[in-house]
């Protein structure tokens, strides 16, 4: 091999490398410097471990961290939603394609658009209320938005509304791909509805189910700004009642200028997705060997 | 069976029912006047009016805004798109020291939160006056939607059958030509599939947006509407009129290219 031709590989891979060390490399670099730093501006004097004493001593941290695990309560309830939807509609009833195409159509719309409907229709004088109130079900008639106890249950609710139609999507792919011979075997043993479901269909979807929640448990814990930043009035609101750790991070870097406390909390926050980035994988190879994924 | 087949399609529609609800509630109360919904917040609408569609067309930014995200999701697509398919070719088809890690590591990006890496960049760009400014903003975008490129590419490239490079090569091809008149060609669903996942990502995409594009000429059709909802707090039926303008694009494009959204965003499933 000639000079050139050992070269030629790095040429193609250099603007890669530039491209991921200037908008991750850098950044993840410079996350931990500046989070034993006090940052004023684009830069200050060491401090050692005041920044993470700072936060972990602080509530408004802690009721960060809660409501980004109280979110994960949302994930079972997708779980089971998709799965009930998708094996429905694997029952080839009439029209299932359009079905599928109108089931996914949440996950199309923008999370500000939709937000921004979905606040209307909760007021406390909206439609929802008004049909609530229509049905006799004035004690659910709730206030939604402005309520401190409620928000975070309705922000849930508009994440499980749009999250699901991924799950959907992902199990009626799996679903199809099933051996149609196994369903048929298990039909002519007589096996009722609930038999087919519980000893044909879940362990064939145990692997994208498995995928489905560690995608779910990362949407939680680090993707949910835009739905509490449109929802929460962009301040987590109200009050501190839909406050999560990316807003924490959003608003200790725009509103109280102190890059070193958001440094901090973003460090914590990259070393849980760390620590997520292990199964994630696993079960994405596993995934994708069934070609379920890609 | 009967039973059985009668419930089937009760959750079917419900679960279509509670798919679509928004979006009626979105364009019936869009064709409402501002009085008759403060009384009829459910119903069809009594007399249909088009003032809230005029008054969003022609009296608001809503065209430059998303003149913007066009911007925006044009230039850190076709960047990344680029340079993706360089990186992939060489990590698919070349030999060379750091492969395997490069792959891996790039790979591993994916599951990075983009909140994570806002701080430095920020600090960065103020430094540099980046803030406010496309080019500065589409490098970003470009970089966080590349892993889930090289991923995707350097998966396909790998799955061409290796008799076409040898017989390129026969002829005396480069590799630059064979990347770009025989691989590129071959790769179009993939490509496809690809472009549409970035380019939703970057046109959906808040959080960067409101961070580094805060010149109020510069904001994109996303960090406009949490603006506008803002600004127009009570005047639910014109709100809800600038939301259908909003999301007509997408929902255009999804009709027409329903094949590669499903399929591409199953395959991003990790955004």
């Amino acid at each position: 091999m000639s000079q050139s031709s050992r070269l030629t590989p790095y040429l193609y891979v250099a603007p890669l490398v530039v491209l991921l060390a200037f908008v991750f490399g850098y950044p993840l670099v410079r996350i931990f410097e500046f989070s034993f730093k006090l940052v004023r501006g684009i830069n200050g004097p060491w401090i050692g471990w005041r920044n993470y004493e700072l936060i972990l001593g602080q509530d408004l941290f802690w009721e960060s961290v809660r409501h980004n695990l109280f979110l994960l309560l949302a994930v079972p309830v997708m779980v089971g939603w998709s799965l009930l939807v998708s094996v429905m509609l694997y029952e080839r009833v009439r029209g299932w394609k359009l079905y599928r195409v109108v089931l996914f159509a949440p996950y199309i719309l923008a999370i500000p658009i939709i937000a921004v409907v979905m606040k209307k229709m909760f007021q406390f004088s909206g439609p929802v209320n008004e049909v609530l109130r229509w049905l006799g079900l004035d004690f659910l008639a709730l206030d939604w938005i402005g309520s401190s106890d409620v928000a975070l249950w309705t922000v849930m609710l508009l994440i499980i509304w749009r999250e699901s139609a991924l799950g959907i999507i992902l199990f009626l792919a799996r679903l199809l791909s099933i051996d149609e011979a196994l369903v048929e075997a298990a039909h002519l043993d007589g096996a009722s509805w609930w038999q087919r479901v519980r000893f044909v269909f879940l362990p064939q979807m145990k692997l994208v189910i498995e995928f489905y929640v560690v995608v779910s448990v990362i949407t939680m814990l680090s993707s949910v700004f835009a739905y509490i930043y449109m929802m929460g009035g962009g301040r987590g609101g109200p009050g501190t009642s839909t406050m999560v750790l990316e807003l924490y991070i959003f608003s200790a870097l725009t509103k109280t200028s102190l890059p070193g406390i958001a440094s901090a909390v973003s460090v914590l926050l990259f070393l849980v997705s760390l620590l997520l980035i292990v199964p994630l994988f696993a079960v994405r190879r596993q995934a994708n060997e069934e070609g379920v994924a890609s | 069976m009967k039973p059985d087949q009668a419930l089937k399609h009760a959750v079917l529609l419900f679960a279509t029912f509670l798919a679509l609800v928004p979006t009626i509630f979105m364009i019936m109360t869009s064709l409402k006047g501002q009085d008759e919904y403060t009384f009829n917040k459910v119903g069809l609408p009594q007399a249909v009016v088009f003032d809230h569609y005029e008054t969003i067309l022609f009296g608001s930014p809503f065209f430059a805004w998303m003149g913007n995200s066009i911007i925006l999701a044009v230039g850190a697509v076709l960047l990344s798109t680029v340079v993706s398919c360089l990186g992939a070719y060489a990590i698919a088809r070349m030999q060379f020291r750091g492969r395997g890690l490069l792959f891996s590591v790039s790979t591993s990006l994916m599951a990075v939160p983009p909140v994570v890496m806002i701080v430095p960049l920020f600090v960065l760009y103020t430094q540099l006056e980046l803030i406010s400014t496309f080019r500065g903003t589409i490098v970003i975008y470009a970089g966080l939607i590349t892993p889930f490129a090289v991923y995707l590419l350097t998966t396909f490239f790998r799955t061409l059958p290796r008799e076409i490079f040898e017989a390129a090569r026969m002829d005396g091809a480069s590799d630059f030509f064979i990347l770009r008149r025989i691989v590129v060609p071959l790769s179009l669903p993939a490509l496809l599939t690809l472009v549409v996942v970035n380019a939703l990502y970057v046109w959906n995409d808040l959080l960067i947006a409101i961070i580094f594009l805060q010149d109020d000429s510069k904001r994109t059709l996303m960090a406009g509407i949490s603006v506008f909802q803002g600004r127009y707090e009570n005047q639910i039926p014109l709100t809800m009129a600038a939301m259908v303008i909003a999301s007509a694009p997408m929902v255009i494009l999804y009709i027409a290219f329903q094949k590669y959204f499903i399929r591409g965003l199953m395959a991003g499933a990790v955004k």
